[in-house]
């Protein structure tokens, strides 16, 4: 049964476990033999764990036929996005400054992963320090989309997306400082959420923009996103920006809305985030899924968020200037690569050249651009701004969610594009997050779901936003939508991704 | 606004530290006034009456009890280093020989 086990969703593969009727080591050795077989044309790992996988999955079987009480994932394969840092495996958020470096500890989120029995089966591919929407920006090359493999799979977390889409993990975890986590989850017709700013501890991510980065499941459903996130997810004592409360119910919220019973939930449309700009197959589906919604017993009103249109030029200044800083420590003296430049240098001599060398074009711009925004006599003509634009995105969103419970949009305006074709235009490449970067200017959780394949025959994302604290509405909502669409299809979108070849 | 000169991508890049070829220059310069003038547009909503947000959450401080916790072994932040020596971090002299 070991080539099914990799098409399981991740809540079927736990029964599995659970019932008896398959292994852990079984479930890992499956995943690990896919990823052998298609991820020479993926490219979503940067780094495989066969070897700890293994042993942790034979522990865990051994744990549960001593009849030990396992957490309900135990002995589900996961891989982990490389800007967590993980003891004893290799991380680099995919830059070559950090090649070669071995973390002494972990992320709170993997210590929890770890905890509850999951193996981990490698690191996954991203666009260095998570800046960028394509995965291009990485320094270990180009993950590639399993629906087109001439395409991108979506950045900053386009290998995790890529991984969970072509079968070679159940469960993934993702970033989302900009919409890392739902872009990609959108061009590859998965499943993928930001929690709510603080749900999800942020100790032991190499911080991007501490003020928006929140870390998430990235999923091929909706419950198994719900899931992952009730496992990651809580107050961490180490991460002062962690809320000190319980999380909502969120797989009851999964299974509420899997019955297909929106009655009484009001849905707004934002009208900022749609028209103009999206592509017309993004705008049809996206349509049809609204109409699914009202069909489903949903009140759909329109909201309006005048401040939006504002939400990219914001997200680009307080974005790099966060960067700027938390970059600062990549200074070639504790970690990381260290270049000594001729003739006896100064410490500040080998920062800089450290800095030349190890880092790509994009953290240069990004880092550059903060420093400038930040710089004497333009902080509050850029910076000053910024954060008062800021507050307007989050009065627009108190605004709508006095009207609807949750806002939704297409998450990207178009579809996959090819690799390379936006690559040296860096204000088109941004424009790609332009309806995921108001939720983490506000804090606000976010979902994507698949709500089918655009004109050009690839898949199109769903966003759901909620207000702060409620991310169990997103999960009500998606698995609802998800629900009725999969009625409708037959099955799940994934099933008509092409078969990549197997070698 | 102004816009942004190369000269000025070049001092910039000073104060951050990163090392560019003239060509990263010549690149870069082009890229980030065409970047600086589209963000520059926030200052279009940005009035006096509408306060700053620097977090998204509303937060006071954090404390925690005061008690010795355990901490990441030394060994195996060294092992990581670029260079090590006696138990500490090894850097490039500090100060230049005139100071």
């Amino acid at each position: 049964m070991s080539a099914d086990l990799t098409r399981l969703s991740a809540a079927a593969l736990a029964d599995a476990l659970t019932s008896g009727e398959a292994s852990s080591v079984e479930a890992t050795q499956a995943h690990l033999d896919r990823i052998a077989a298609v991820d020479g044309a993926v490219h979503a790992f940067l780094h495989v764990s066969s070897q700890k996988a293994l042993a942790t999955a034979a522990d865990v079987d051994a744990r549960r036929s001593a009849g030990e009480e396992l957490h309900p994932l135990a002995g589900v394969p996961i891989a982990v996005k490389d800007v967590v840092v993980t003891q004893g495996l290799p991380t680099t958020a995919g830059s070559k400054i950090l090649e070669g470096w071995v973390p002494p500890y972990d992320a709170t989120l993997v210590e929890k992963i770890k905890a509850a029995g999951l193996p981990i089966l490698g690191k996954t591919n991203m666009d260095e320090f998570a800046m960028g929407s394509s995965t291009e920006h990485s320094a270990y090359g180009n993950t590639h989309n399993p629906w087109d493999l001439d395409r991108i799979p979506g950045g900053s977390g386009g290998g995790s997306a890529a991984a969970v889409a072509a079968y070679e993990a159940p469960l993934a975890i993702g970033t989302d400082t900009g919409g890392s986590i739902r872009q990609p989850a959108a061009v590859t017709g998965t499943v993928g959420v930001k929690p709510t700013y603080g749900g999800v501890s942020r100790y032991g991510l190499i911080a991007l923009a501490s003020s928006l980065d929140q870390a998430g499941p990235v999923t091929r459903t909706v419950l198994d996103s719900a899931l992952l996130h009730e496992l990651i997810g809580g107050h961490d004592p180490r991460d002062s920006t962690s809320i000190n409360e319980p999380l909502p119910d969120l797989v009851g919220a999964a299974r509420l809305g899997a019955n297909g019973d929106l009655t009484g939930v009001r849905v707004g449309v934002i009208t900022e985030l749609q028209g103009e700009g999206y592509q017309a197959g993004v705008q049809a589906r996206f349509d049809e899924s609204l109409e699914l919604l009202r069909s489903a017993g949903a009140e759909i009103v329109e909201v309006s968020c005048p401040h939006f249109t504002y939400a990219l030029a914001a997200y680009y200044l307080i974005l790099p200037a966060e960067a700027s800083s938390n970059l600062a420590k990549f200074d070639g003296m504790r970690f990381g690569l260290r270049v000594i430049p001729e003739d006896n240098p100064t410490a500040e001599r080998v920062m800089s050249a450290t800095r030349g060398q190890g880092f790509g074009d994009e953290v240069k711009r990004r880092i550059i651009l903060g420093t400038y925004a930040l710089s004497a006599g333009y902080y509050d003509a850029y910076y000053g701004s910024a954060q008062k634009v800021r507050t307007l995105i989050q009065r627009d969103f108190s605004a709508a969610f006095e009207k609807a419970d949750v806002l939704v949009s297409p998450t990207a305006p178009t579809t996959a594009f090819k690799l390379g074709e936006k690559l040296d235009d860096p204000l088109a490449m941004y424009l790609n997050d332009v309806a995921t970067i108001p939720a983490n200017l506000a804090g606000v959780p976010g979902l994507s779901l698949p709500s089918g394949l655009s004109d050009d025959g690839l898949p199109v994302g769903f966003q759901v936003l909620a207000p702060a604290k409620a991310d169990d509405r997103l999960y009500r909502v998606g698995a609802a939508l998800e629900a009725l669409l999969e009625n409708e299809w037959g099955g799940p979108l994934l099933g008509r991704a092409p078969e990549l070849e197997t070698r | 606004m102004s816009s942004l000169s190369r000269d000025e991508v070049a001092r910039v890049a000073g104060l951050a530290r990163i090392d560019l070829t003239p060509a990263e220059l010549d690149r870069l310069a082009g890229e980030l006034d065409v970047i600086v003038e589209s963000v520059a547009r926030v200052s279009e909503i940005a009035t006096p009456d509408v306060p700053a947000t620097s977090h998204p959450l509303p937060l006071s401080n954090v404390f925690r009890t005061d008690v010795p916790v355990a901490t990441v072994d030394r060994d195996a932040v060294l092992a990581s280093a670029p260079a090590a020596q006696d138990g500490k971090f090894l850097v490039p002299q500090i100060l230049g020989e005139d100071s």
